[in-house]
């Protein structure tokens, strides 16, 4: 077996650097088997988040060599092992220690979005009757498994810090998830615009592009919660009734 | 110099955040009382969001002569009787309000074409009853809960592990452990504990479970006095990946089959055919093409031998590549891309109806499950044995101290059936949360006395005092656990001998030596070695449980097979296995007569043989 080199950063919230590691990268492994072998036999405190090893759980976030991943979803076969492979912490949440980032702010931000609210059921035994072509768009959203790699992505939270002000794409596809679950009757456009910040977000995509459970974040979440918005707030017909009737 | 710490109160605390700690703490929280939630890992993560295939609920919405007395019946028959018939009883009747409930807290079922929520095929029902949500139902399950529970105000301790509970007198008034972010100590007061902690399966080396997965709630429930039930029964799921190296056990779901997934040799024989025990014969397909219909949703088929239970499929699989007739890598093929001679769109179809297995194939092994067949072999999944707890209350013998989901014993007797985990995880969280808060009004929380915190405080810093082996301190943890989990793995796994237990129990004494002298290097910030260390003493207890019972019962039934005793022995129908903690504080062992079934539940099994 070949032996590659990964550059692993070491350190915690007062700083740190990378360091070198040398391990047997064997067939079929993954960035995360590195980084296990890694803390067997050289680094026992080396601190690492993981759970399900199979790309469910999204607890094993990283930056491999610059690009947010899981690492247990990145097979070393489709790295470049000729040059060392960076795995760093994800860049936009403060550091805690070695790999593992606080990301605590993303839990906060998920109790400020209005929960669910059944509407009356459909059936005298207290079910809903619902089609099959109607739950599809909510469950592409809920498919997410929460690794907080498109937050770690977007530009609004990572370069600009708007975490008081934009929920980020992670709760905006869990807004979407609720406003299109054809049994919840709350209402969240107002919150969206007012809240949550939706107008930050200028659909560069790049959410969508790094999203391991492949769901269109911009185009099927965050474009359509845009349209709402902009539907109740800037048709102009709504608005000049708004201002009549005295409705902001 | 005493040990600092930070002191928490509550009365109910919850440990374990997967679907049946959820569900308990949203439960007592409901009851009006302060609730602590404690998790190993980030909310969320727990190995609930593992769980594919569906949940267990005789709801009849595909077939209506489904009831509760058919999932009883079922279950009881899956747990070659040895489960507990009152937890069967409950399970099965309240399994189909918990769905709906689960649906009223925002979860997506998929539907049938009447707008119902769907119900799919699975090993051992006998008609489609597990509700689902494609191959994620854990994650839709764990998700609804997370979401809902966020709301009702219970204070969760997120990446806190805990390591010994505390005691006044009998009854349980706390719970001790550390944050893993700066690993400071905290003492947890309580008027009542639930434990959810889940399984063992980190005591294997093959194995489908994650690092949480050590038996902490097991072991703190020994530790604290309370009895362990049905130790020796392990389930092997048939079908956990077997190539590449580094993704050996992640799980394949049993949906594979369901959906019409077949098992063949390397002959290409579908090897299912030529063994199918006695009690299931008039229940499973005559031939392929019957199995076929089964899958496509005939009510007039039975089900393919591929869907008999898990532990007979997973010894069958066992037997063909032991004979010589497995596939390159250890195991047999799982096909479902067949299918394609069967439906026009089967490429579809299968990405449709299994999105997360053709994802999993596709990016660890680079393998199109619609165009090929899978490598597969049996992987350590989840142990029916646990905290023997009261049926209704789910309340252990220690008072104050309650169990719910894998971490309890009962519900699933020798054997567990697919899909009846989740359906587990919210009936007994529900009732262990209501239970425990009732005892918590009645009971209310108590410093525990200053010795025991001083010396749960010691035990959980001493492997830094020891300090590393490079400078002259104990052995570090790894090698240790790997160890274990390499000698439990081939001495007490899915085919067992007296002489190979007997060698792994001394195996067990020589590891907890070695132990109880490990060393941890680092400080104590997010340190997982000193993690390791602190779980091998768990992993530990567990493993002798699991081995002395399976020398105990000279018998084979459900995940309990021996190679010395391969045949099922009426008289071990009668009793369960328990351990407990003995006045010398070694374990002891002593078999526990099964309490007569009531003569009404009695009929429902005859009626449904």
């Amino acid at each position: 077996m070949a032996k590659a080199t990964f550059r692993i950063w070491r350190g915690d919230a007062n700083g740190g650097g990378f360091k070198d590691y040398q391990t047997e990268a064997g067939e079929g492994m993954v960035v995360l088997d590195a980084v296990h072998a890694v803390q067997a036999d050289q680094a026992n405190d080396l601190a690492v988040r993981w759970n399900c090893k199979a790309g469910k759980c999204g607890s094993c976030s990283a930056e491999i060599n610059g690009m947010p991943k899981l690492m247990c979803m990145t097979r070393l076969s489709d790295l470049d092992l000729s040059q060392p492979v960076t795995i760093e912490p994800m860049q936009a949440f403060p550091k805690i220690r070695d790999l593992v980032t606080d990301v605590s702010w993303n839990f906060r931000v998920k109790t400020t979005i209005k929960k669910f609210e059944p509407r009356k059921p459909d059936a005298a035994d207290g079910t809903w009757r619902v089609d099959q072509a109607d739950v599809e768009r909510p469950q592409e959203f809920r498919k997410c498994i929460e690794c907080f790699l498109c937050q770690d992505v977007c530009h609004v939270i990572r370069d600009h810090q708007k975490t008081d002000e934009f929920i980020g794409p992670r709760f905006l596809v869990y807004a979407a998830a609720l406003e299109m679950n054809p049994i919840d009757a709350a209402d969240r456009v107002d919150d969206l615009k007012h809240k949550h910040g939706i107008g930050y977000c200028n659909i560069t995509k790049c959410c969508t592009k790094v999203c391991p459970e492949h769901i269109t974040i911009t185009d099927n979440a965050i474009i359509p919660l845009k349209e709402r918005v902009a539907d109740r707030f800037y048709d102009p017909i709504k608005r000049l009734f708004r201002v009549f009737s005295g409705n902001k | 110099m005493p040990v600092e710490y930070q002191t928490h109160e509550h009365d109910v605390i919850v440990i374990g955040a997967g679907g049946a700690g959820l569900r308990a703490a949203i439960e007592a929280s409901a009851a009006g009382v302060s609730v602590g939630l404690i998790c190993k890992s980030l909310l969320g993560k727990a190995h609930t969001v593992m769980a594919e295939g569906g949940m267990a609920a005789a709801m009849a919405n595909v077939d209506d002569r489904d009831s509760w007395k058919v999932h009883f019946a079922d279950t009881m028959r899956g747990g070659q009787y040895i489960n507990n018939w009152r937890m069967a009883e409950l399970h099965a009747q309240e399994a189909p309000a918990r769905v709906r409930e689960l649906e009223a807290w925002g979860a997506v079922f998929d539907r049938t074409r009447d707008g119902k929520i769907l119900q799919r095929n699975f090993g051992g029902h006998r008609y489609p009853r597990l509700a689902h949500v494609g191959d994620r139902t854990g994650l839709e399950m764990i998700r609804t809960l997370q979401d809902h529970g966020i709301h009702q105000g219970i204070k969760v301790y997120m990446e806190h592990t805990v390591t010994a509970l505390l005691k006044d007198g009998d009854r349980v008034v706390g719970a001790f452990g550390y944050d893993r972010e700066r690993g400071y100590p905290r003492l947890f007061r309580a008027g009542a504990i639930v434990l959810a902690t889940g399984g063992i399966g980190r005591a294997f080396k093959i194995t489908s479970n994650s690092w949480e997965y050590t038996g902490d709630g097991h072991s703190l429930a020994y530790q604290a006095g309370a009895e362990l039930m049905d130790m020796e029964f392990v389930q092997f799921h048939p079908t956990g990946m077997v190539w590449p190296p580094s993704v050996r056990g992640i799980l394949v779901t049993e949906g594979v089959r369901g959906e019409g997934g077949v098992l063949r040799n390397k002959d290409g024989k579908r090897f299912m055919f030529d063994d199918v025990p006695e009690n299931y014969r008039n229940q499973t397909a005559k031939d392929p093409e019957e199995g076929w219909r089964y899958t496509q949703g005939d009510k007039n088929a039975c089900r393919p031998p591929e869907l008999l239970t898990r532990d007979h499929v997973a010894r069958c699989i066992n037997r063909e590549v032991k004979a010589g007739r497995g596939s390159p890598h250890g195991g047999v093929f799982l096909d479902i891309a067949w299918i394609k001679e069967k439906l026009p769109n089967a490429s579809e179809h299968i990405k449709k109806k299994l999105p997360s297995m053709y994802h999993q194939f596709m990016q660890l092994a680079g393998l199109d499950i619609t165009a090929e067949p899978m490598e597969v072999g049996p992987t350590t999944h989840y142990v029916m044995g646990g905290v023997r707890v009261d049926g209704d209350t789910q309340m252990s013998t220690v008072p104050g101290l309650f169990a719910a989901g894998e971490v309890a014993a009962g519900l699933h007797g020798a054997n567990r059936l697919g899909g009846n985990s989740l359906s587990d995880l919210v009936v007994f969280g529900k009732r262990a949360g209501e239970h425990a808060a009732k005892f918590a009004k009645e009971n209310r929380a108590i410093t525990p006395a200053a010795d025991q915190v001083e010396a749960a405080a010691r035990a959980l810093l001493e492997p830094f005092d020891r300090g590393a082996s490079t400078t002259g301190g104990g052995e570090g943890p790894y090698k240790i656990q790997y160890e274990l989990q390499d000698m439990m793995q081939e001495k007490v796994g899915i085919v067992r001998t007296e002489a190979d237990m007997q060698a792994a129990l001394e195996g067990i004494q020589a590891l907890k030596t070695r132990a109880a002298k490990v060393g941890v290097v680092g400080n104590r910030e997010y340190n997982p070695g000193w993690h390791t260390a602190l779980d091998l003493k768990n992993l530990l207890t567990c493993a002798e449980a699991v081995t002395r019972c399976a020398i105990e019962r000279k018998e084979s039934r459900g995940g309990h097979f021996r190679d010395d005793f391969d045949q099922k022995d009426p008289k071990y129908a009668t009793f369960n296995n328990v351990v407990k903690k003995g006045p010398g504080g070694s374990m002891v062992l002593e078999r526990r007569p099964i309490p007569e079934m009531r003569a009404d539940l009695k009929q429902v099994v005859e009626e449904n043989k």
